[in-house]
């Protein structure tokens, strides 16, 4: 379970040292927009030597340059004998440049005597292509876990202005969590950029987690633990899920076929919700008792 | 009535009989801002005098014209309990023949009382005075609010001149330093920089490190059954130790915990606290920032305190000893928790250890927060360039990785763990640091002694060698 995803420029040893420290669940470490062209070199090494001497105990995903640069390879080819839980492939508009990388990464995992499929990918949508073809990228191998969705190079290719209310991405929104649930995997919300509006922040991401996101990706280490909060179970949540199966398990010994709570019946749906909501409190160490 | 108001420092000095090979001293209320040290030394090197030793509380890169004094012998000894890095880099090559001397808050004026230090002349920078000499920092233009650490010099030096730039008419009721101690009023035209004066860092950090270190500390004070009703406590100005306090009041609040009292430095962090019920008391012995100033001058809670009261290890009942809890930092720490405030990674001055080992001895619970690694330079080393603070008087060091607990404090690590804490020991810190950093080569500063580390005993727990150049 990733609520929180921090970007890490690959360039900043200081961000990269610390970032164990930092209560995101998974880091990001950054070698494409974050990293100046003639940065590129050193950001991979810098990368390739973190991932090699600091010990993260979280997810570890690294952000490639895009497909059609001159860089994406030699990015794979340092970084993948390191393993990484995850490569983020950027500007993703369709499933062929998916199946590319993946091979790629086959290829390097062969080399490397890695499990062929360890390196998982996690594609960031950011063009108005990709949101379209969507589906189809999630469903372009089995290595992909998630879709993350890039509000900042969406807006400019929708040629529109990225706001804060945000309802030039609703739409864009909407149809990554539906691609991504439709293909099994996690739908993961583009940052907040405002580092300092708070309010703000919670607000977007509280949208988010309406809209079916199971977490955000972040650019401050600020903003953690926000966004841990609010894609964590509520204790209300809790409660209620526990108080669900507990009335199930009753009237199965009942021998009842149906159960109720609080004057409505539970059906498959609130259960199968129930569970996964304390499954998802026992991951996270929340207390599951009152 | 005397007359005690003279028209300048030069005849001040005249007046007090100053000769070649003196004592003067200088408090360091005005900070960074401080203009009254190099106006007076302006003027005894006008008047062709050498040998002076200085005696300032603390001496900040403001006072870099004093390498020049150095250099030309008017000046050949320095006694501080801080010095910036300016001034320390020039110490540090080796400019002073003899060595300075640095005591702590709490050792300088029990030196003065026990007779082990002398002052033949004070220079009290006061943002208000009266014609005879009864001075308060609560008002002026340069107001700093407490004068904490010149009551020691008011008190025992042979002649006192005070230099003002707001001068009251007599008699000045709310006075911290009285006429009975003062022999010279010289009224200038500023003695001080505002912006410099309360140049503390009064801002709590916005770096997430930083902010995970204050949030380990309050949490480590919470567990460690110390934080409840009539709790005391203590904390630095900088970024971290000020997200410490933050982080506290957040618990105290939650928890309608009432201190006892905040002391120390205090900064408008802890006049917050103590409006919202968090303290009784604020004992002050030097203000950081313009909110501690209005709160000294305002609130007849925020109260006072001289050096020797707040530190001295010769009064019997120093605030110090009373403090449940103190917040430090550090430049460097060993394995045995031993603590470096003086020097810096490659040996030179820059600091010192100001109230570090006295609050560090006298507090129950004394904490260290300081990242693991400066940019490439790992905390704990092996061995240290300067003991500021002994290891023994440490209880525990917190670290963006984990709280390494000194292993004479079993009961507190027990009680870290049991509220889910991350106990690290401290070689294991040091390991992780090096992982990512490499072990640094050890640097063979075997030059002269330039400095000595007086403790608040006043024995000399370490020196500073010249730096490698």
């Amino acid at each position: 379970m990733i609520r929180s995803l921090l970007f890490i420029p690959g360039n900043s040893p200081v961000m990269l040292q610390n970032g164990a420290v930092l209560p995101a669940d998974a880091l990001i470490l950054d070698l494409e927009d974050a990293v100046a062209t003639d940065q590129k070199d050193a950001a991979r090494t810098l990368v390739a030597s973190a991932l090699h001497t600091v010990d993260y105990p979280k997810e570890i995903i690294v952000r490639i340059n895009s497909f059609d640069s001159d860089y994406w390879q030699q990015d794979l080819e340092e970084i993948i004998p390191l393993r990484p839980q995850a490569i983020m492939p950027t500007k993703c508009s369709d499933s062929s440049t998916i199946r590319s990388i993946a091979e790629k990464i086959s290829e390097l995992e062969r080399q490397s005597n890695i499990g062929e499929g360890t390196v998982k990918l996690i594609p960031l949508i950011e063009t108005a292509r990709g949101v379209l073809n969507a589906y189809e990228i999630a469903s372009a191998s089995p290595r992909i876990v998630a879709l993350l969705l890039g509000g900042e190079d969406l807006t400019a290719d929708l040629q529109c202005e990225r706001t804060k209310g945000g309802k030039e991405i609703f739409y864009s929104r909407s149809s990554i969590v539906i691609a991504a649930r439709a293909a099994g995997v996690e739908p993961i919300d583009t940052p907040f950029t405002d580092v300092d509006d708070d309010e703000g922040l919670i607000e977007d991401a509280k949208l988010a987690l309406s809209l079916g996101f199971s977490g955000k990706a972040v650019i401050s280490p600020r903003h953690l633990a926000a966004i841990n909060e609010i894609f964590s179970p509520q204790a209300e949540a809790v409660k209620y899920a526990r108080e669900v199966i507990s009335a199930i398990e009753g009237a199965k010994k009942a021998g009842k076929g149906v159960a109720s709570l609080h004057g409505k019946m539970i059906d498959a749906p609130i259960v199968s919700r129930a569970k996964r909501v304390l499954e998802q409190a026992r991951r996270l160490g929340l207390p599951l008792e009152d | 009535m005397n007359q005690k108001v003279v028209s300048s420092i030069t005849e001040a000095l005249h007046r007090t009989e100053i000769k070649d090979g003196m004592t003067l001293s200088f408090h360091h209320h005005l900070r960074n801002g401080d203009y009254v040290l190099n106006l007076v030394m302006a003027a005894v090197r006008e008047l062709g005098l050498k040998d002076m030793t200085i005696n300032a509380s603390a001496i900040f890169d403001c006072h870099l014209p004093l390498v020049d004094l150095i250099r030309d012998n008017t000046v050949t000894a320095l006694e501080c309990n801080y010095m910036g890095a300016l001034v320390g880099r020039s110490i540090s090559a080796g400019i002073l023949e003899k060595p300075v001397i640095f005591r702590t808050h709490g050792g300088r004026p029990a030196d003065l009382e026990r007779g082990k230090a002398h002052i033949d002349i004070a220079f009290i920078a006061a943002p208000t005075t009266d014609t005879q000499g009864n001075i308060s920092g609560k008002y002026g233009p340069s107001a700093c609010g407490s004068l904490g650490y010149a009551f020691s010099d008011a008190r025992y030096a042979d002649k006192v001149v005070a230099v003002t730039d707001n001068l009251a008419p007599y008699p000045l009721t709310d006075f911290s330093i009285p006429e009975t101690e003062v022999d010279y009023v010289v009224p200038v035209e500023q003695i001080g920089d505002p912006a410099g004066i309360v140049s503390g860092t009064t801002r709590i950090t916005r770096d997430p490190i930083g902010l995970l270190m204050a949030d380990m500390a309050a949490e480590a004070i919470s567990a460690s059954g110390l934080l409840q009703d009539g709790f005391s406590f203590q904390t630095g100005a900088g970024g971290a130790s000020l997200a410490a306090a933050f982080a506290l009041e957040k618990i105290m609040l939650r928890e309608g915990i009432r201190g006892s009292f905040a002391s120390g430095g205090i900064t408008s962090q802890l006049v917050d606290m103590q409006k919202k019920g968090c303290f009784e008391t604020l004992l002050d012995v030097q203000c950081f920032d313009l909110g501690a100033v209005e709160s000294i001058r305002d609130n007849p809670q925020h109260r006072e305190i001289s050096a020797s009261r707040y530190a001295s290890p010769c009064t019997d009942d120093a605030v110090v000893d009373s403090l449940d809890v103190v917040i430090l930092g550090a430049t460097e720490v060993d394995t045995s928790f031993n603590v470096n405030v003086h020097t810096n990674s490659q040996g030179l001055i820059m600091g010192g250890s100001g109230g570090h080992s006295d609050t560090a001895a006298g507090a129950k619970l004394a904490i260290i927060i300081a990242p693991l690694m400066r940019a490439r330079i790992p905390l704990i080393v092996d061995h240290m360039h300067t003991i500021s603070t002994p290891g023994e008087t440490v209880d525990m060091l917190v670290t963006q990785y984990g709280i390494a607990v000194n292993p004479n404090q079993v009961e507190l690590a027990d009680r870290l763990r049991q509220n889910r804490l991350k106990v690290i020991s401290v070689e294991e810190l040091q390991e992780i640091a090096e992982n990512i950093c490499g072990k640094p080569k050890a640097l063979k500063n075997e030059g002269r002694i330039v400095a000595e580390v007086h403790y608040r005993d006043g024995s000399i727990i370490d020196t500073i060698r010249q730096a490698c150049s």
